[in-house]
């Protein structure tokens, strides 16, 4: 085989990467319009946009998953022409997606070797593993299955895994959407550290101050167009705001005839067993929560956050119906559909498979939750006009963008297909509301008027239960703040009150005060 | 060089509409070869199979009365499928509708009895196919086996059964011996469409079943719980639909059509209760249901063509004495390449001519 082409030695001459009048289009929609780019060796580049910019749609089609319409690719300096992702692997672009695509039962060096293109022996592969992982500080055992692992471990697999081709050009899109404030800090210290190495990397995240520290030069996109590319460092967090959305921002304001009513969700020495060794148990949950409050529910993702989502929603049962009382109805032993017809609502973390079936059109994925009230049956018979109706309210009151009225959910992107599940259930009215990570992945202008929503449902009377990864998030809309650690979930302490420095120990298991620690002991 | 199969990022509209054909086509290509290796003319013995029965207006009405059972199974089967549930025994339930029916037409025989024996009969063979088919189905949502293995299992009970009823309680006294049935009496059987024809009523019960399906996925929430428990199983219990009822109800529904087109081919066609009354009908619906893309409509266009093969069988036999074992080849042939080009839909085919080279190491 040759060794490298000319055209290889010369990269301080040539972008790395160009793409030049770049067109993707879905039907008559276009989802990326002549977008030309830049990425240089030792650069971060972020890409940013708001929810439905194209960006997923423009670092697609950079890693050969898709076909663009129009426009092309120069791969230093020369035309590329990707037949699918294996061959962008080959020329030396790495990727590591949103969603992570690694199997629960398989060992971190199985899950490696199966995403691999190379002919190596196993065992070759597993040194190279540890050896990888070793140099850019990215601990992993091979040996450990992934169920036993945090999402930020499992980020890293993906990431060793696509260092392991020793690419040249590395992409991630919303990386740290996941991953707690350390996690991310580890993160970049690897990123800076590829940079340095001469390798240039594309950066998709929503978090602004985190572009703003760690990249280099930032191309943002508006409607699927380019519309600047600058230097981060030299702008704010609000002037790059402004950029994506083409206006101002709107601040979320909290209502200011916001009242507490009766309790609406009280939970009431909840303990659940692990259905599969997979999961978490849950330890004597205890809380109430009123109309017109938000309680906020902090941790590191996988210390049972799922499971009370689960127990909450009754996707999974109680064994004594009292452990959870809805709107004063003892609820521990009905099903989703009955705790609905109660008057409350969910939003789950997982957007496709678990919020919506991705292969079914938005009108169907309104009726999988509102079936159960709302009109949308009738006699048995489905009222489609009811269901293409919520769409249609959804979008206009949410803002959803999309290619066409009634499309299929996995053909949104991540962001709006999250405004759209949760404008579902907001538009229902529900008395009750848990939501989990409500704003994972969507946008600033996005975020603002989502948690806007949920703060005016919470001053309309509701109820409401926000679990987030995001502490701002928390701290912008919750009324009072209560930690998850192994399956249990610390006394609620007033947001006002809740420092990240507290917050932080709860989430790492110690407990405030005296009585607690000993509790803790014994649990 | 190496040809790879390499996932699709997007899924292919066009192909999962011309999988079917795709299939259709290798298939005939393979059956020409198979035909020139017997030392048969490929291209008049697949005219024999595929033009000459739709020619005349015998051929036709058998392909119709062929088809009848075929799509009626399928149907059902195929909501099982969209459901994620594995029913691969319905030719056990196909016969033990028409042993249920039957009983009917036995105990009745000779009597004066009105015109409801017929109805009744019918209620009766959907019951027995429902509850045949739910004893895989119980066992699947109690006890979690396969049921695949179960259901399939069930086929050879099922089989022995009649075989048992009709060499002893059941046997014709005046039937010299052989195991059958005496001749249903005439409020027993299926009537004729067109008088002196092969065209029977059930061909209409088919057309209706057909419909009340299309309905019920379509425009029902029973239809779309079914389809979510199948494409997104966390989705569906996020949506409160109970999948182990939606398991037992479409293991019932598929259980009582298969039961339902037993006692119309006995009581119908055959006209008494006799071992081999089904060439595999149960069987060949399965295939029916995937080319037909699990869709009412296509099933109706599946199951014509799939009796289309079994009636130019027979005439290539008797033409051509080709044996009648071909058709079973074809069939399996068929179903083989229709997976097959099904997973074209989410992968394609690739040639690479050198495998790149991987770097070891991380510099
Ligand atoms: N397969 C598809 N068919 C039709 N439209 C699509 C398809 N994929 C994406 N789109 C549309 O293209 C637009 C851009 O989507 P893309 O996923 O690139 O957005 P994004 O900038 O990554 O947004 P987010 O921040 O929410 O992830 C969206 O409006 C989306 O609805
Ligand atoms: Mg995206």
């Amino acid at each position: 085989m040759l060794d490298s082409t000319p055209a290889e030695l010369d990269t301080g001459a040539a972008p790395l990467l160009r793409t030049v009048g770049l067109t993707k289009r879905y039907g008559s929609f276009l989802a990326n319009e002549a977008i030309d780019i830049d990425v240089w060796p030792m650069q971060i580049h972020a890409l940013l946009g708001e929810n439905g910019a194209g960006k997923s749609t423009l670092v697609k089609a950079i890693y050969g998953l898709i076909q663009p319409s129009e426009g092309e690719m120069r791969w230093q300096g020369e035309k590329m022409v990707l037949s699918g992702p294996s061959e962008a692997r080959s020329r030396g672009i790495g990727m590591v997606f949103q969603h992570f695509s690694l199997f629960d039962n398989l060992t971190v060096a199985e899950n490696v070797a199966l995403g691999l293109d190379g002919k190596e022996s196993f065992k070759d592969m597993s040194a190279r593993l540890e050896q990888v992982s070793r140099v850019y500080g990215l601990p992993l055992d091979p040996k450990r299955e992934v169920w036993q692992l945090s999402v930020g471990e499992r980020q890293r697999i993906e990431i060793v895994r696509a260092l392991m081709q020793n690419p040249k050009f590395l992409i991630l899109d919303e990386p740290t959407a996941v991953l707690t404030p350390q996690e991310a800090d580890q993160l970049f210290v690897v990123l800076n550290r590829l940079k340095a190495e001469g390798r240039a990397i594309l950066y998709i995240s929503h978090k602004l101050e985190e572009v703003k520290r760690l990249c280099d030069t930032a191309t943002i996109l508006r409607g699927g167009r380019k519309v600047s590319t600058c230097n981060p460092k030299a702008e704010t967090a609000a002037s790059l705001a402004r950029m994506m959305v083409g206006g101002e921002i709107k601040e979320v304001r909290a209502p200011a005839n916001r009242r507490t009513t009766i309790p609406r969700l009280v939970v009431n020495d909840l303990s659940l067993e692990p259905d599969d060794p997979h999961s978490v148990r849950l330890r004597n949950i205890s809380f109430e929560l009123k109309g017109g409050e938000i309680l906020g529910i902090a941790g590191v993702a996988g210390n049972g956050q799922d499971e009370l989502f689960a127990a909450l929603s009754g996707e999974r049962l109680a064994q004594d119906p009292s452990t959870i009382v809805i709107d004063g109805h003892a609820a521990g032993h009905l099903s989703i559909t009955q705790r609905r017809k109660l008057g409350a609502a969910f939003v789950p973390e997982e957007r496709l498979g678990h919020g919506t079936v991705p292969r079914m059109k938005l009108s169907e994925n309104a009726l999988l939750t509102g079936h159960a009230a709302s009109g949308m049956v009738l006699h048995g018979f489905v009222n489609t006009a009811a269901t293409l109706k919520t769409v249609d309210r959804a979008t206009e009151t949410f803002d959803v963008r999309k290619a066409k009225r009634d499309p299929e959910a996995a053909s949104l992107s991540g962001g709006n297909l999250q405004k759209f599940i949760v404008g579902r259930e907001i538009l229902r009215n529900p008395m009750v509301l848990v939501v989990s990570q409500p704003t994972w992945g969507v946008d600033a202008g996005a975020a603002a008027v989502i948690r806007q929503a949920l703060l005016d449902l919470a001053a309309a009377g509701a109820a409401l239960l926000v679990t987030s990864q995001d502490l701002d998030e928390l701290a912008e809309i919750t009324d009072r703040i209560a930690v998850m650690f192994h399956g249990h979930l610390s006394e609620p302490l007033p947001t006002a009150d809740a420092s990240r420095e507290k917050l932080g120990l709860l989430m790492g298991g110690s407990t405030l005060g005296q009585k607690e620690a000993a509790h803790a002991v014994g649990a | 060089m190496q040809l790879v199969l390499e996932k699709r990022a997007e899924r292919s509209n066009t192909i999962a509409l011309i999988s079917p054909l795709i299939a259709i086509g290798l298939t005939l290509v393979t059956m020409s070869i198979l035909f020139a290796i017997l030392g048969k003319n490929p291209i008049s013995a697949l005219g024999v199979y595929f033009i000459d029965p739709l020619t005349d207006s015998y051929s036709l009405q058998e392909i119709a009365v062929k088809a009848t059972p075929l799509v009626m199974i399928a149907i059902g089967l195929s909501l099982c499928y969209l459901a994620n549930a594995w029913n691969i025994g319905a030719e056990g339930q196909f016969l033990v509708g028409a042993v249920a029916g039957s009983w009917l037409a036995v105990k009745t025989q000779g009597t004066d009895a009105g015109p409801w024996v017929l109805p009744a009969m019918m209620l009766l063979a959907a019951i027995g196919g429902a509850l045949y088919a739910l004893i895989p189905a119980i066992c699947k949502v109690r006890f979690g086996a396969s049921e695949i293995l179960t259901s399939l299992m069930l086929v050879y009970v099922a089989d022995l059964l009649l075989d048992y009823l009709v060499r002893g309680p059941w046997r014709d006294p005046k039937g010299f011996n052989f195991p059958t049935t005496a001749e249903f009496d005439p409020v027993a059987a299926v009537p004729v469409l067109i008088e002196g024809g092969r065209l029977h009523l059930g061909g209409v019960i088919a057309l209706v079943v057909v419909a009340a399906v299309a309905v019920l996925l379509g425009k029902t929430i029973k239809g779309f719980e079914i389809r979510v428990v199948g494409a997104a199983p966390r989705a569906a219990r996020f949506g409160g639909f109970n999948s182990n009822q939606l398991i037992l109800l479409t293991f019932a529904i598929s259980g009582a059509l298969a039961g339902l087109a037993g006692i119309i081919e006995v009581a119908g066609p055959v006209g008494h209760l006799q071992p081999g009354i089904s060439p595999g009908y149960g069987f060949t619906a399965i295939i029916v249901a995937f080319l037909g893309r699990l869709n009412p409509v296509g099933i109706l266009i599946a199951g014509l063509f799939l009796a289309l093969t079994f009636i130019g069988g027979e005439q290539a036999q008797i033409a051509m004495k080709i044996p009648l074992d071909v058709t079973k080849v074809f069939q399996g042939i068929l179903l083989f390449y229709v997976l097959a080009c099904d997973s074209l839909i989410l992968y394609r085919f690739k040639l690479i001519f050198a495998s790149p080279k991987v770097s070891s190491g991380a510099h």
